[in-house]
């Protein structure tokens, strides 16, 4: 059947507005339920770094927000000053966003986690109990052997001693570096310290096997047939702990607690 | 094609004409998805729905479709099918969602929507092609959730993420198959999955190849 060259256009046309007018509902219509659903799912990352919900435990939106809501304070901060940065929009605050443009980002400094740009600011979380802090929370990332980890780390209030690491998006080798999230190794890691005396990142992921925190507190178990990826940790977490990341906030925060 | 029984229809692509053990399409996203049941499921419900509307759709408007345009009017529908299964998914099983990032998006080139959209809802009516639409779905999801089956049974010792052999590395006793986590072992149960429908199946196997094959090929009708 032969169409005329009108009816063909017309035809595109038609189904081409037709399709479009479908997916801008459902895009537009289901936006709200998409938007909780990340701020639920970044909520819950927090609760779990922050030893408050177990990985992979099921509990309802409302438990999650209540969780949240009264026992963790999200903070945006100026990475470059390390100072509170007020008139952000903390409900859809997105650091990868951030970073991915150039207005609101700056060239990383030299690093072998492969982080390219910087955003400007960054969200940390401060966990409160009884009104009195317990832990600093602060999202890291960095290249591995296949892909970059996405995580966060929690400090004790000293800002030195480490509460906990988890890692919630990475693409590393399952059962070698992908053990990155085994419950078992991230058990390692409380009561470390991220800091030696003079205040320089000094956590690191050793090749075999550490001693207990108190007498080795600086080390924490390699992940076996995965040296590439323990290296990738070490880096990243020097990385985000140091001036040219969180260090500005961290010297901050020492300074207040300290006076 | 076109004296099809809605039986056949039906049937036909659960182990006769399965999409992957026979026609081996969409092979990238049964690699893919298959390493836990629970996304692999996900997985086989966007099909299942993006094939089934698909081929409605295409099948309802297959008498006013232009000839010269058909293939990208045919890409434009089912485009736009997966994306909105995608915002589907985004707001409703938002973690599964995340673990399938991109292939959802894959789905629209998954040869199977197209093949089916192509090669049979542009020839048949539209309830048949909603039947045809629905039964490739499900022939695709027989063979993916097989695959996530084992990859997820051996691979972690667990099944929808419940523990059902306890690994070694939570303080059990199995030692879990990395090599079932990594793609190349949905290739193995692929594999595994064709052979055995072929040793039931045996009219399934390829004759062996030669110049006159193609016309007995032909004559038979089995050429696509």
């Amino acid at each position: 059947m032969q169409h005329s060259t009108g009816y063909i256009v017309g035809f595109a046309v038609t189904i081409c507005l037709i399709c479009a007018l479908l997916v801008s509902t459902s895009a537009v219509g289901l936006k709200d339920r998409q938007d909780a659903n990340k701020l639920l799912d970044r909520q819950k990352k927090v609760l779990i770094v922050a030893g408050m919900m177990q990985d992979g435990e099921r509990l309802s939106r409302e438990r999650v927000t209540s969780l949240f809501d009264s026992s963790i304070q999200q903070k945006i901060i100026d990475l470059k000053t390390g100072e509170p940065a007020p008139g952000i929009d903390v409900a859809n605050f997105d650091q990868h966003i951030l970073a991915s443009n150039p207005d609101t980002s700056y060239e990383a400094p030299p690093n072998i986690s492969k982080i390219r740009r910087m955003p400007n600011n960054a969200m940390v979380f401060d966990v409160i109990e009884n009104e009195k802090l317990k832990a600093l929370i602060l999202p890291i990332e960095g290249y591995g052997l296949w892909g970059t980890l996405y995580g966060y780390i929690a400090l004790a209030p000293d800002a030195r001693t480490i509460v906990g690491i988890t890692f919630y998006q990475h693409k590393e080798t399952p059962g070698l570096g992908g053990e990155v999230d085994n419950p078992r190794w991230k058990a390692l890691w409380p009561g470390r310290l991220a800091f030696n005396d003079r205040g320089d990142p000094a956590i690191k992921v050793k090749k075999g096997i550490a001693g207990p925190p108190d007498a080795d507190p600086y080390n924490v178990d390699g992940l076996s047939g995965a040296t590439i990826t323990s290296r990738g940790v070490t880096a990243l977490l020097r990385f985000w702990l140091s001036d040219d990341a969180f260090g500005p906030y961290l010297a901050n925060y020492r300074a207040q607690a300290g006076a | 094609m076109a004296d099809v029984s809605p039986r056949e229809a039906l049937i036909d692509p659960l182990f006769n004409n399965n999409p992957i053990a026979l026609q081996v399409l969409g092979i990238c996203s049964a690699l893919a998805v298959t390493t836990k049941m629970s996304t692999a499921l996900v997985m086989c419900a966007a099909v299942t729905a993006v094939t089934a509307l698909s081929n409605v759709s295409i099948s309802v408007l297959r008498n006013r479709i232009p000839a010269s345009i058909r293939i990208i009017v045919q890409l434009t529908v089912i485009a736009s099918l997966v994306i909105i299964t995608d915002q589907v998914l985004q707001a409703f099983v938002y973690e599964t969602a995340k673990e399938l990032s991109v292939f959802v998006g894959l789905i629209i080139t998954n040869c199977i929507v197209m093949g089916r959209a192509e090669a049979f809802a542009m020839q048949n009516p539209p309830r048949l092609a909603l039947i045809d639409g629905v039964a490739n779905g499900v022939g695709y999801s027989i063979v993916l959730l097989a695959v996530a089956f084992f990859r997820e049974l051996l691979g972690s010792g667990s099944l929808f993420g419940y523990t059902i052999l306890q690994p070694v590395n939570q303080g059990g006793w199995y030692v879990p198959n990395g090599l079932m986590l990594l793609a190349p072992a949905a290739f193995f149960l692929i594999g595994c999955f064709i052979w055995a429908v072929r040793a039931w199946k045996p009219e399934q196997t390829e004759k062996e190849f030669h110049v006159g094959a193609l016309f007995e090929l032909s004559n038979e009708g089995n050429l696509r």
